[in-house]
C-alpha cells in the first residue's frame, strides 16, 4: 500500500514526461523543444568522460556530444550529461532518459540486434593488452604459459583472457580485484606477473602510476577487438543520421585538415569536399535537415577528432594514436564521405 | 552518604609519586594487564611515529602534482587542488554557492530541531521550519525560480546529496517505520500481514538490491516515454530500506513497554491513536533511542552504495577527482582519508548527540 501511494506522489510530482521513443522523429523534436542534448557518460574514466576539477565534463566521448549540440542546436555547450555506471547505461536508453549515450561502449551484434541501439560509429578502437615487468624476461604474450594475471571482475575482460588462454592451451591463475586502485597497488607490489584491461587503460596506467614506468612495457598483442561508439536508441532515424554525420564530420575535419583554429579561412577553400563540409557549396545541411553550417560549428566549437584525441587522450593518458589513427595514416580511421 | 566509605583513601605524596601509585593499579595490575600494557605500548610505537611522518611531516598541501611528486608523504594537495569537485561534484562551478548555502539551511534546521531537546520553547516552530525551510533548498538546488539557472539533478553530488539523501530519508523513514511497528502489533489480520510481509521481504533484500532494481529494472516496467528521475527513485528506495529496519527497532520499543501501560490507556477511555501518542509512544520510543540513532549512522553510510546508480555522494565525488586525471589516482588514500574524516565528524556527532538526548530524556526518572 505504501509503496504504492509514495510512488504514486513521486511520480505525479517530479516524473519528467519524455518523448515517445516509438514515433519517428519524437526524440529529434524532444531535444528540439527542451533546447539540449541528454547525454549519458561514463562516471569517471580519464579521457573518455571524466569531470575535471571544476566539475566540468571532458573527454573524447563528451566531445561526440558537444559535437552533436553545435550541429543541431548551434553551442556546444547545449549538453546535459547523465553518469551511469555500466550496468545502468542501456536501460537508461532504452527508457529515454538519455537522447545518447556516448559511454566507452563496444559495438556488438547483440547490443545493436537485442538491445536494439544503433552505434553511429566507431570513436575509439580498442583492444585488451597485458602490461608486465620488463624482468619478468618475457616479449610476447605467447610465452605467458603458467602466469599470475590481475583482472577486474565481471567485464568481457576477465572472458576475454580465459578465452586467449584457452586457445593458446596456455593455463594462468588470475587474481581477481574488484577495485581499480588496489588491483594496480596489487600489480606494482608484485602479486602477479601481468595485468590485464584495455590498451587504453593498460598505458596510463603505466605512466601515471607504475613507481617507475620504464621497468614496465605492454606486450604487442591484442587479445580483442573492442570498437567503442557512441549509440541511440532505434526508431528514430534522423536523430541517428545527425550524430552518425557529426561523428564523421570530425574524422572528415582531419582528413581535410580543417582545424578549430583554421576553419574561417578554409571557408574559402577550392577544395571541393572541403566546401562541401563547410557547407560552401551547399546542399549536406539541407538532407540531414540542419542549416548548412552545421560541420562548421562542429569544427569551431569542438575541433576535428585529432584535435580532440590530442587534447584528451594523448594529453590524460599518453596514448598514441595507433589504431586511432586515420587510414591515411595507416590506421583504422576512415570516415564515410560527407557528399 | 554511606557510599563515600568504599571510595579508596586519597593519594598523598608527590605528582610522580601519585603518578607511580596509578600506573601499578591501573596498568601493571597483575602479569596479563601488564603483558596487555606493554603490548599496546609497542603498537602505538610502531604504528604512530610512521603515521605522524606519513600524514604531517613528510606530507604537502600543495595543490599541484609536481608538488606531491616532490614529497614521500601525503598529498592532501590531491584534496586541496579538488576540493570543490570533492564537496560539491559536477554542480556548475560558478553556481557553487547554492548548494552551499543550502547545505547551511539544511543543518541549520537539523540543529535547530534538534535544540527543541533543550529549549521547549523551539518546540513549535520545528514544523514550520522545515515547511519553509525544505522548499528553500530545493529552489536553491534545482533553481529555475527567482532568477536561479535550473541544474538537472543528475549534476547534484557531494557532501549535499549525502546530507539530503540522509535527512530526507530520516524524516520519511521515521513516520513509515513507526506505522508499519504499529501494522505489526495490530489486531487486524489485513494491516498486521502487509506489515509483516513488507518488513520481512525488504530486510530480506540487500540495499544494493533495492537501488539496482530502482534504477536498472523499474524504468522499463514504466509505460514507453515516462520516466521517474534517478535520484527519487533512489531516495525512495532508501526511505522504503529504511523503514523496514526502523520499524523492528520500534516494535523492540513497543514490546518493552508494560502491557499495565496499554490498559491504563484504555482504562481511561482514550482511542487508540490518542493513547499511543500520549502513553505508549513516548516511552516506546525513548527506549530505542540508542538502536535509532544507529540505523540512522547506518543509514548515513548506506547512501555511498548510491554510487553504483551513477549518482556521486560525497564518497564517490572523492572517486570522480581520483579520475579527474590520472596524475591524481595514485593518492587514493589520501582521498579516502579525507572521506573517512568528514563521515566519522558527522556519525560521531550523531553518537554524541543520541548519548545528550537520552540522558536529557531520563532525568524524569533520576529524580
Amino acid at each position: 500500500m505504501k509503496i504504492k501511494t509514495i510512488l504514486a506522489a513521486g511520480a505525479m510530482s517530479v516524473a519528467a514526461i519524455a518523448a515517445n521513443n516509438a514515433q519517428a522523429g519524437a526524440v529529434l523534436d524532444g531535444i528540439k523543444a527542451k533546447g539540449f542534448v541528454q547525454c549519458g557518460v561514463n562516471t569517471g574514466l580519464p579521457g573518455f568522460s571524466a569531470a575535471n576539477a571544476e566539475g566540468k565534463w571532458e573527454g573524447i566521448d563528451v566531445d561526440v556530444c558537444r559535437g552533436i549540440a553545435a550541429a543541431l542546436l548551434g553551442d556546444a555547450n547545449k549538453v546535459q550529461y547523465t553518469p551511469l555506471t555500466a550496468a545502468q547505461r542501456f536501460t537508461a536508453l532504452q527508457s529515454g532518459e538519455i537522447d545518447i549515450l556516448s559511454r566507452n561502449t563496444t559495438a556488438t551484434l547483440t547490443r545493436d540486434v537485442k538491445l536494439g541501439l544503433t552505434f553511429l560509429g566507431i570513436n575509439y578502437y580498442d583492444g585488451q593488452g597485458f602490461l608486465i615487468p620488463k624482468a619478468l624476461g618475457v616479449s610476447s604474450a605467447t610465452e605467458l604459459d603458467g602466469a599470475t594475471v590481475c583482472v577486474e571482475p565481471g567485464t568481457t575482460t576477465e572472458l576475454n583472457l580465459a578465452d586467449y588462454f584457452r586457445a593458446k592451451g596456455m593455463s594462468f591463475e588470475p587474481v581477481v580485484i574488484e577495485n581499480i586502485n588496489e588491483a594496480t597497488a596489487a600489480f606494482f607490489s608484485g602479486r602477479c606477473d601481468v595485468y590485464t584491461t584495455d590498451a587504453s587503460g593498460l598505458a596510463s596506467i603505466r605512466t601515471t602510476m607504475a613507481p617507475n614506468p620504464d621497468d614496465y612495457m605492454i606486450l604487442p598483442e591484442i587479445i580483442s577487438k573492442e570498437p567503442l561508439g557512441p549509440a541511440v536508441a532505434q526508431g528514430d532515424e534522423q536523430w541517428a543520421d545527425i550524430g552518425r554525420w557529426a561523428l564523421a564530420a570530425m574524422l572528415e575535419a582531419e582528413e581535410y585538415g580543417v582545424t578549430s583554429a583554421n576553419v574561417d579561412e578554409m571557408k574559402s577553400s577550392t577544395n571541393p569536399g572541403i566546401q562541401r563540409l563547410l557547407g560552401v557549396s551547399p546542399g549536406m545541411g539541407e538532407a540531414l535537415g540542419l542549416d548548412e553550417e552545421w560541420a562548421y560549428r562542429i569544427i569551431k566549437q569542438v575541433g576535428n577528432y585529432g584535435e580532440s584525441y590530442e587534447k584528451n587522450v594523448t594529453a590524460k593518458l599518453g596514448v598514441e594514436r595507433g589504431l586511432n589513427a586515420l587510414w591515411t595514416d595507416g590506421g583504422l580511421q576512415y570516415a564515410w564521405p560527407v557528399r | 552518604m554511606a557510599d563515600n566509605a568504599k571510595l579508596p583513601p586519597l593519594p598523598t605524596g608527590t605528582f610522580s609519586a601519585r603518578a607511580v601509585t596509578w600506573s601499578k593499579k591501573n596498568l601493571f595490575d597483575g602479569w596479563f594487564n601488564t603483558l596487555l600494557t606493554l603490548g599496546s605500548i609497542a603498537f602505538l610505537v610502531w604504528l604512530i611515529p610512521p603515521l605522524v611522518n606519513w600524514g604531517i611531516l613528510n606530507a604537502t598541501l600543495t595543490p599541484s602534482i609536481e608538488g606531491c611528486a616532490e614529497v614521500t608523504g601525503a598529498c592532501w594537495g590531491f584534496v586541496n587542488a579538488n576540493l570543490r569537485l570533492i564537496l560539491f561534484g559536477t554542480y556548475p562551478y560558478d553556481e557553487q554557492w547554492r548548494p552551499l548555502l543550502a547545505m547551511i539551511v539544511l543543518m541549520g534546521i537539523i540543529c535547530f530541531s534538534l535544540g527543541g531537546v533543550k529549549y521547549p520553547s523551539f518546540r513549535k516552530a520545528i514544523i514550520p521550519m522545515w515547511v519553509i525551510g525544505v522548499p528553500i533548498i530545493a529552489i536553491l538546488m534545482w533553481g529555475g525560480a527567482l532568477g536561479l539557472t535550473y541544474v538537472q539533478n543528475s549534476y547534484w553530488g557531494g557532501l549535499p546529496l549525502t546530507l539530503i539523501l540522509s535527512a530526507i530519508g530520516i524524516i520519511f523513514a521515521f513516520p513509515l517505520g513507526l506505522l508499519l511497528a504499529l501494522g505489526r502489533q495490530s489486531t487486524m489480520p489485513a494491516i498486521k500481514t502487509i506489515s509483516v510481509v513488507y518488513i520481512e521481504v525488504i530486510r530480506g533484500v540487500p540495499l544494493i538490491t533495492v537501488l539496482f532494481m530502482a534504477s536498472v529494472m523499474f524504468p522499463l516496467f514504466l509505460p514507453d516515454g515516462v520516466t521517474i528521475d534517478k535520484l527519487l527513485r533512489a531516495q525512495i528506495g532508501i526511505i522504503l530500506f529504511t523503514a523496514a529496519y526502523l520499524a523492528e527497532v520500534f516494535r523492540g520499543g513497543l514490546q518493552a513497554v508494560p502491557r499495565g501501560q496499554f490498559e491504563a490507556g484504555d482504562s481511561l477511555g482514550l482511542s487508540y491513536w490518542q493513547s499511543m501518542r500520549l502513553i505508549i509512544l513516548p516511552q516506546a520510543l525513548r527506549l530505542v533511542i540508542p538502536p535509532t540513532v544507529n540505523s540512522f549512522i547506518s543509514m548515513l553510510k548506506d547512501t555511498t552504495l548510491v554510487v553504483i546508480i551513477g549518482l556521486f555522494d560525497f564518497l564517490g565525488t572523492v572517486k570522480l577527482a581520483l579520475r579527474s586525471d590520472p596524475a591524481w589516482t595514485k593518492y587514493y588514500v589520501e582521498g579516502y582519508a579525507f572521506a573517512s574524516a568528514i563521515f566519522f565528524l558527522i556519525c560521531f556527532s550523531m553518537a554524541k548527540y543520541s548519548a545528550y538526548l537520552e540522558k536529557e530524556l531520563r532525568k524524569g526518572e533520576q529524580r
